[in-house]
């Protein structure tokens, strides 16, 4: 179980893998994921489902190196084996015909929105997605999202590629060009805090997709907690998708910089 | 488990025993004093997360121990034991050195005995009970450390009985969960013929005795060596799968699971809604000790990050608040201190574990409670508010009611807190499972002493029934599981297939 039987670099920093996972293959639904562990000294890490293939028994996931755990996932070959691979995890996305749904991804958030943007045209909606990242070599998925999407808009911060400017500026534009029934934004979260802002004098229900420090993601410890219309709420069982307009993220932000001190010693530690 | 009381009788009439009777008199047992457990220095065992505070009785001092043992005609100790252990007749045992045969007496009803002997609440258990404490007001009979010294010994020497099995019946049973209620339930059933597989969320199987209670006071080799028995006695154990996720309850059925155990554990932390209680710095007990105890992360190598501060406050006054507030200490802290609003008297935490707090330099602030926290310009917590209280008359659980103080409030510094005020049943089972019955408080109902659910072939027990409870009480559960499903299972299934 859990043997990687393929693997892409999408550029230097984010790395395709698909393992071998029957079980969660079957049982994904879009919106929920996965934890792994790498190494019998390895940390928890939750990352999202990118996509399944139920015949092959098998689930891709989309990884960024951001510290130790992620560049040891990052390093693992064809063939090597995941040490702990658990899911589905979390409440799958609410999927319905809507009519037509804007969805917006940044960075390797575009992982998650991959079977967010597949489950919402296979409903039936007409789908228009956004994807924004700094420049050229970290968008990912393009040509997955374009076959799922009625129309694709994309925002680099350089203009090295697509249009130059934030990812809400592209969405004002469609918004105010047309009706949009639904919004949902999943990326780093400075940046669905302004779409959330956005949507907000639209009045569009928007879905955010939370990414909280965990580390059971059973429900279990707490370390996910968010405040959600004034509630705590746990990500990884109540979420990780909530009511965007309703979120905290400045609370959100600074807890993702909990063990940012710590995280750092393990990562010098790890480079040594 | 219920034992006739004949029984019982019968056992003290062996011969054996009447010698041993016979060979000291009442008067000179009662002249020995109760044996001290041997400890490490608190100055050294604060040192690290995996040094065992008791380090266990010698033969000389456990058989001089079970000396002091009256041998009483009404063992009134084994009122006071959740499982009913024959107590006497393991301590008798140990007395005549035959401390192998007063291991397998212990496993006559108990799959955990070394872990028992550990972690139990003897003094509200079973030493409560005894003659000593009942009758001549001095301290009881040592039955815990006597327990753990029978089950330890049998372990170092490497004899461990594998308990004879029934012949396979080739029934398929799905157990979920592997804390101690699991592993009692799977023991029995792995006994009695039944093809056990257990079935658990994390990556190790254990439940709260590896991700919860602290090496120094349960160490996982301990733990360890009763799975892998179970193992060789052919339970099947598969981590990283969560039941209601990876698969449902149907799934499992077609896949041919005939019956389920349900020891899901209480896992769900409270936290008390209080201001700026998301503030960084501020975590469950759950997630504090897992981190430390699963995840390793004391240790420089593991790639688990944990909190270590200079002050650290944790909330609470149960056993959850004392592993965290000296696993504080063994992380670092140079101040650890336990806020907790009642007194010392009512607080849940084993005796053993406040005395041995007090040893290593925790210090007790009792009759506080938080209303606040401060964190800095970062969300970083800096200081807890906390408000005096005062107890007044009792509540429902029969402790004194703590009354706030208006006006009493004041700050302690803190950059790390650990809030420990309880837990609630894991929902996972309970939300997944259509046509269980639940309780207001998310327990699963059952129908007393038979463990079974509103649906027939689902039995629970363990926290998930009880809300949080012990190691023992769940391991109980368990048993009376097994003993029940064994009769649903025979009855559905086997006269069936003798008919056909
Ligand atoms: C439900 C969920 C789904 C996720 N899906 C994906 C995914 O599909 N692909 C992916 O690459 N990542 C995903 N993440 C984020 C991923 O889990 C983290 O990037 C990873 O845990 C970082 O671990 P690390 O040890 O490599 O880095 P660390 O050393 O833990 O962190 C390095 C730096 O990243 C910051 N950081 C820590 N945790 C997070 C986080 N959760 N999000 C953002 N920054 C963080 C820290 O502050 C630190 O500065 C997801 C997170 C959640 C909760
Ligand atoms: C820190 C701490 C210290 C304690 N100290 C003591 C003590 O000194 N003495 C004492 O007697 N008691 C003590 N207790 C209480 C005692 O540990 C519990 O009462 C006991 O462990 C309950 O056992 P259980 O088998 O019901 O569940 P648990 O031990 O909680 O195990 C439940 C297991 O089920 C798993 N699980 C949950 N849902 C699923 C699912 N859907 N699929 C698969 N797996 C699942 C969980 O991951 C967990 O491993 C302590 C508890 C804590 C937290
Ligand atoms: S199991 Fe616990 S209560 Fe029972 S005899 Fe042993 S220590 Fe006492
Ligand atoms: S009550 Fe005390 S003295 Fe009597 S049998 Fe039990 S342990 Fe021994
Ligand atoms: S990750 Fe532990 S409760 Fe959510």
């Amino acid at each position: 179980m859990n043997k990687i039987v393929e693997k892409e670099n999408f550029s230097e920093k984010v790395v395709k893998i698909v393992v071998e996972a029957p079980l969660i293959a079957k049982a994904r639904k879009p919106g929920n994921f996965v934890i792994v562990r790498v190494g019998e000294k390895g940390e928890r890490m939750p990352l999202t489902i990118a996509g399944a293939d139920i015949k092959k028994g098998t689930i891709t996931i989309i990884v960024q190196k951001m510290g130790v755990s992620s560049i040891k996932l990052c390093d693992l070959k064809v063939g090597d084996f995941i040490t702990d691979l658990v899911g589905p995890l979390g409440k799958p996305t609410e999927i319905h015909n809507v009519g037509t749904v804007l969805c917006c991804g940044g960075g390797v958030g575009v992982a998650p929105l991959l079977p967010i943007v597949e489950g919402y045209k296979k409903a039936g909606n007409k789908v228009i997605t956004v994807l924004a990242a700094r420049n050229k070599d970290l968008i990912i998925l393009e040509d997955e999202i374009r076959k799922n999407s009625d129309e694709v808009l994309i925002m680099t911060d350089d203009g090295s590629y697509g249009r130059k400017g934030l990812v809400t500026e592209g969405m004002e534009e469609i918004i105010q060009r047309e009706q949009i029934d639904e919004c949902i934004t999943i990326g780093p979260a400075i940046m669905m805090k302004f779409c959330a802002l956005l949507t907000k004098k639209y009045e569009i229900p928007t879905m955010a997709s939370l990414n909280s420090i965990m580390v059971d993601g059973t429900g279990m410890c707490g370390a996910c907690r968010v405040t959600v219309d004034g509630k705590t709420k746990f990500t990884c069982v109540d979420g990780p998708e909530f009511d965007a307009h309703k979120i905290d993220f400045d609370e959100m932000m600074s807890r993702l910089g909990g063990y940012k001190v710590e995280e750092k010693d393990k990562l010098d530690h790890f480079q040594e | 488990m219920e034992r006739s009381e004949e029984y019982i009788k019968n056992e003290r009439k062996k011969e054996w025993r009447v010698e041993l009777q016979k060979k000291t008199k009442a008067k000179d047992r009662m002249t020995i004093e109760r044996v001290q457990m041997p400890e490490s220095a608190p100055e050294e065992r604060i040192k690290s997360q995996r040094i065992e505070v008791n380090k266990g009785l010698t033969a000389e001092e456990a058989m001089r121990e079970a000396t002091r043992c009256m041998d009483c005609v009404n063992p009134t100790c084994m009122e006071g034991c959740p499982v009913s252990i024959n107590i006497p007749k393991f301590i008798k045992n140990i007395e005549r050195g035959d401390f192998l045969q007063a291991a397998s007496v212990l496993k006559e009803t108990s799959a955990l005995p070394a872990v028992c002997g550990r972690v139990c609440p003897q003094e509200i258990q079973c030493e409560q009970r005894c003659f000593y404490v009942e009758k001549l007001h001095q301290p009881a009979v040592a039955i815990g450390h006597l327990e753990r010294f029978a089950a330890d010994f049998e372990r170092e020497s490497g004899k461990i009985s594998v308990p004879e099995l029934a012949e396979s019946n080739g029934i398929k049973v799905a157990v979920i969960g592997s804390g101690p209620s699991s592993l009692s339930f799977a023991g029995d059933m792995v006994k009695l013929g039944y093809d056990v597989s257990v079935f658990e969320a994390l990556h190790e199987i254990g439940g709260v005795l590896k991700y919860g209670i602290p090496e120094f006071r349960l160490p996982n080799a301990v733990v360890d060596v009763e799975i892998n028995n179970l193992r060789r006695m052919g339970v099947k154990f598969i981590t990283n799968f969560i039941v209601g996720q990876t698969e449902s309850l149907d799934d499992l059925k077609e896949e041919g699971f005939k019956a389920f155990y349900v020891g899901s554990g209480a896992g769900l932390p409270r936290f008390m809604n209080i201001p700026g209680e998301n503030s960084n710095g501020i975590l469950s007990s759950n997630e504090y000790l897992t981190r430390v105890n699963l995840m390793g992360a004391d240790a420089e190598d593991s790639d688990t990050p944990v909190l270590r501060g200079k002050n650290v406050v944790v909330v609470g006054g149960g056993n959850t608040a004392m592993d965290s507030v000296r696993t504080a200490k063994r992380l670092g802290a140079e101040k650890a201190m336990i806020v907790y609003r009642r007194s010392e008297e009512e607080m849940p935490a084993r005796i053993e574990e406040v005395h041995h707090a007090k040893q290593e330099g925790i210090e007790f602030s009792t009759l506080t409670n938080p209303i606040e926290y401060i964190a800095d310009e970062n969300g970083r917590v800096k200081q807890v508010t906390v408000q005096k209280m005062k107890l007044g008359e009792p509540d429902a659980s029969g402790r004194r009611r703590p009354i706030p103080i208006e006006g009493s409030e004041y700050t302690i510094d803190a950059s790390v807190v650990v809030v420990a005020v309880g837990v609630s049943p894991n929902p996972l089972i309970p939300n997944s499972v259509k046509g269980l019955d639940v309780s207001r408080w998310g327990t699963i109902e059952v129908v007393k002493d038979k463990m079974q659910s509103s649906i027939p072939e689902v039995f629970a027990g363990g926290d998930i029934v009880r809300g949080g409870a012990t190691v023992i009480l769940a391991m109980g559960d368990g048993r009376k599981a097994a003993a029940n499903m064994d009769i649903y299972l025979k009855e559905k299934y086997l006269s069936q297939k003798v008919e056909h």
